[in-house]
């Protein structure tokens, strides 16, 4: 562990273009740097949280290209041309998602920091859940899922909260999926 | 119900965290982790690390600036040659990004000279000793009337040794600060912790500073759970660094490094002797703990403090036993003592409702304890009998089958339990200043924080209400030292302290209003040293029982809990959005100390090998099904201005030992030893 050689040259960095939220970034990065850490650093967009840096958590969820991914799981390098949205997307001109509203109404949040992750993720959810795409709680998977607790609970389960919101968050998503 | 005042920010990603204020400058550093649990470190060749491109400094022991001791020796960050533990910070790399830093810290190498380390806790150590006192400042032993031979006495004895497992608290936040010094010599710090103006004295002290040089910046918390209530040594090293680099630095403990350096519940080993009458009322109350500390920092986990106040018996022994290992420091974790130590005695409670027969919640009543039976003061208010009626209506528990074992749908058995739970009912002093404005709005200070609990919103409903005005009128301005004085976000006296201190200087405000308010406006402050210091004397604590029903899967001993329900009495419910949400949090995490939390210790390595949240399982959204909290009314004047006791930890307590009576309702065996996992459950059925 501790005997790796350690090499000379510079880190290796490279261009690459993000859309974020709408807007176009052309970023200079260190290849090493996780997507995570280039909207955390980078871009100033602190809203994706880091909990656990390894994909067991889900507090960095974004959506890359449409679909919910741990951001720090995905290099930035990768990602060239992608199109990101961060909670700070999710809000247009201040008026909040169904939502981040039936979020705040049920308290689906404590300490917050999970929450961006969860928001995210459960946006994801309402757009698998439109699409017809099965979960392991699905009880047919050629039939037209609903968004029952069960449904809602297994979806959301890539997403820790240690603050214990669950009852809230899946009471937030059910509203928001019925709305 | 009241929405927190900050939650469109949290929705909406705005609001700041430690880590993500905007500063210039920064770099980054990456800690180096000793890789021996006991030994001597014989040298630290930074050479490769500082060739990397990016790397500003290595710190270690050689060229670390020199610390005042403090009484914590987790403070005496890169102090010594000594190593206590496996995993305690040896090193640190401040380079210029995230990406070199974690790299270089790779490439510092470090020599030991290890030793034989002795990391398991058995409870028949060699090196047991009573400390002076346990957490909270209690005696470590008490004793009254002649508990052995009482015990010996009784037609009915439950003897029983109960465990529970190291747990980490694991907020989803990591511990994190951005210390900066300022050209004036004032260290800066915007750190993630329960109480700023704690770390502000600490951290004074630990740099030889005023405390007036230290600021701590706390506006946003992503938890803590006890593990941020005290300054860890990251927010030392952080300002190390800072020192030696002239630079801002910024420090997040890798979730894989706060198993070591950011605290967790020590594991305990609990032998609960009752002896009973045939109708269930005790004689003898027989608590006796052991528990783990590190060689650097005393703990004493006070698990067995719950037992001397629960319930009415003549004789009784409580006993508290530490063995220091070469362990990390075991620390605060949501309601210490009384979590571990109440799944022990409602364990055995449920234990000896089954062998006389009487119904457990019958059983609890029938044991009430009408004054502390330790004191012998009278309860400011004790309504754990409300809670276990309540709950037992509402849960439906009158139609309960006592047979364990009986209740089979296909491959699943059912069980139902019942446990009940209490926490202390503290206010500490504090200070707070309340603010008249000239457009007619209020400004409250105090250095508060909220963590999550909802402290923010609770505070503003308290000031609104003192100052007789509207919410929307008040702004709250908590999370920073420079605000008036306040005590940690602990032992769920934050609300009732800093509330007492809100409202007195709301008062004292009010009192100054006459009229017209001046463009500078009026400002009143209150300290409530003299108050809580004369207050009358009562025990105080808050009351409730909780009620589980679980479903055992007879081919994989998979435990599920479809429904739980928990009834408290804690005065009167400032918010109840953010109270239910509280103790909802507090079971939640009940659930996953009774079925899933466990950090393994590796006697070859001397550590826990289950480092990260893909080991160490928390409860997922998929774990809580059907869960809810309420609570009974409880008027109490004895308590504070608001009426009010706290709410943060009582969630937990008990919680493991409602399911653990269920699992055995459902299956006729007894888990005396947590978690209650697949493999255990399995190997009984
Ligand atoms: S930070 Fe990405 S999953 Fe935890
Ligand atoms: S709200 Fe704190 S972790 Fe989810």
């Amino acid at each position: 562990m501790n005997s790796v050689p350690a090499d000379g040259p510079d880190p290796v960095r490279a261009e690459i273009t993000l859309t974020v939220n709408g807007s176009e970034h052309r970023l200079g990065i260190d290849t090493r740097a996780s997507l995570l850490d280039t909207l955390r650093e980078d871009l100033g967009l602190t809203g994706a949280k880091k909990g656990c840096d390894h994909g067991q958590c889900g507090a960095c969820t974004v959506l890359l290209d449409g679909r919910r991914v741990n951001a720090c799981l995905a290099l930035a390098v990768a990602h060239d041309g992608a199109d990101v949205v961060t909670v700070e997307g999710l809000a247009r001109d201040g008026r909040p998602t169904r939502l981040q509203e039936a979020f705040l109404a049920h308290d689906a949040l404590q300490c917050g920091y999970c929450t961006p992750g969860q928001l995210c993720s459960a946006t994801a959810v309402l757009d698998e859940l439109g699409r017809g795409l099965p979960s392991a709680a699905t009880p047919d998977p050629a039939a037209e899922p609903v968004p029952d607790d069960a449904e809602i609970r297994e979806r959301m389960s890539g997403n820790l909260c240690r603050c214990g919101a669950y009852a809230g968050i899946v009471a937030a998503v059910r509203e928001a999926a019925r709305a | 119900m009241t929405d927190r005042l900050e939650g469109w920010e949290k929705v909406t990603g705005a609001a700041r965290y430690a880590y993500e204020y905007p500063l210039e400058n920064v770099a980054y550093l990456a800690a180096v982790q000793a890789t021996v649990a006991r030994g001597e470190i014989l040298a630290v060749d930074a050479e490769a690390a500082l060739g990397m491109p990016g790397v500003l400094a290595v710190l270690s022991g050689g060229n670390a600036p020199r610390l005042a001791p403090v009484d914590d020796g987790e403070l005496a960050v890169l102090q010594s040659r000594r190593v206590a533990y496996r995993g305690q910070f040896v090193a640190a790399v401040i380079a210029e990004t995230p990406e070199t830093a974690a790299e270089a810290a790779r490439h510092v190498r470090v020599e030991y000279a290890p030793e034989a380390a002795d990391v398991l806790l058995r409870a028949d150590h060699e090196g047991l000793y009573a400390p002076e006192k346990v957490n909270g400042g209690f005696p470590a032993d008490t004793e009254s009337g002649d508990p052995d031979a009482a015990f010996a006495a009784s037609a009915v004895r439950v003897d029983a040794t109960y465990t529970t497992p190291a747990e980490h608290n694991n907020p989803m936040e990591p511990h994190t600060t951005v210390a900066l010094w300022e050209d004036d010599g004032t260290l800066v710090l915007y750190d993630s912790n329960q109480g700023p103006s704690a770390v502000q004295s600490t951290l004074a002290e630990v740099f030889g500073l005023e405390p007036a040089q230290v600021r701590v910046i706390s506006e946003h918390v992503g938890g803590g759970f006890g593990s941020k209530g005290t300054p860890r040594p990251n927010v030392v090293l952080a300002a190390m660094a800072a020192r030696v680099t002239g630079r801002p630095v910024k420090f997040a403990v890798p979730r894989r490094q706060m198993w070591a350096t950011t605290g967790y519940r020590t594991p305990t080993i609990q032998r609960v002797r009752l002896g009973a009458g045939l109708d269930g009322r005790l004689d003898a109350v027989i608590h006796e703990v052991v528990a783990q500390t590190s060689a650097v920092r005393e703990f004493a986990e006070q698990a067995a403090v719950p037992a001397r106040m629960m319930y009415r018996a003549a004789n009784r022994r409580t006993r508290h036993r530490i063995v220091r290992l070469d362990v990390p420091s075991p620390s605060w974790m949501r309601a210490p003592g009384e979590t571990p130590g109440m799944f022990a005695l409602e364990s055995a409670m449920d234990e000896l409702a089954v062998l006389t027969g009487v119904d457990p919640v019958e059983l609890r009543v029938r044991n009430d304890a009408p004054e502390d039976p330790e004191s012998g003061l009278p309860f400011s208010s004790r309504n754990l009998v409300a809670c276990l009626r309540e709950g037992a209506a509402r849960f439906g528990w009158d139609a309960r089958d006592p047979r364990p074992g009986v209740r089979r749908e296909g491959r699943t058995l059912l069980g139902t339990g019942v446990a009940a739970a209490t926490y202390p009912a503290s206010t500490r002093p504090g200070e707070a200043v309340a603010r008249a404005e000239p457009d007619g709005t209020f400004t409250v200070r105090v250095a508060a924080a909220d963590i999550g609990t909802g402290a923010r919103t609770a505070l503003a409903v308290i000031a609104a209400d003192a100052l007789k005005t509207d919410l929307g009128k008040v702004r709250m301005e908590i999370g920073d030292s420079r605000l008036p004085r306040a005590v940690v976000a602990g032992g769920s006296a934050g609300t009732s302290s800093w509330g007492t201190a809100v409202v007195r200087a709301c008062e004292a405000l009010l009192v100054r209003l006459n009229g017209e308010i001046p463009p500078e406006g009026v400002e009143a402050r209150a300290s409530t040293a003299d108050e809580v210091r004369s207050r009358q004397k009562y025990a105080r604590h808050a009351f409730g029982a909780h009620f589980a029903e679980v479903a055992v899967d007879l081919d994989t001993g998979e435990v599920r809990v479809p429904r739980m329900l928990g009834v408290f009495a804690a005065g009167r419910i400032i918010n109840p959005k953010a109270a239910r949400s509280q103790f909802v949090g507090g079971m939640t995490m009940g659930i996953g100390m009774a079925l899933l939390e466990e950090s393994i210790m590796d006697e070859a390595f001397g550590d826990h090998v289950n480092r990260d949240l893909a080991q160490y399982h928390v409860p997922t959204c998929a774990d809580i099904r059907k869960i809810d909290a309420v609570w009974v009314p409880e008027a109490d004047p004895h308590l504070n201005p608001m009426g009010a006791k706290g709410i943060g930890e009582i969630g937990i307590v008990g919680a493991a030992a409602a399911i653990a009576n269920a699992v055995h309702h459902a299956t006729g065996a007894r888990f005396r030893d947590l978690p209650i996992t697949p493999a255990r459950v399995l190997a009984e059925l």
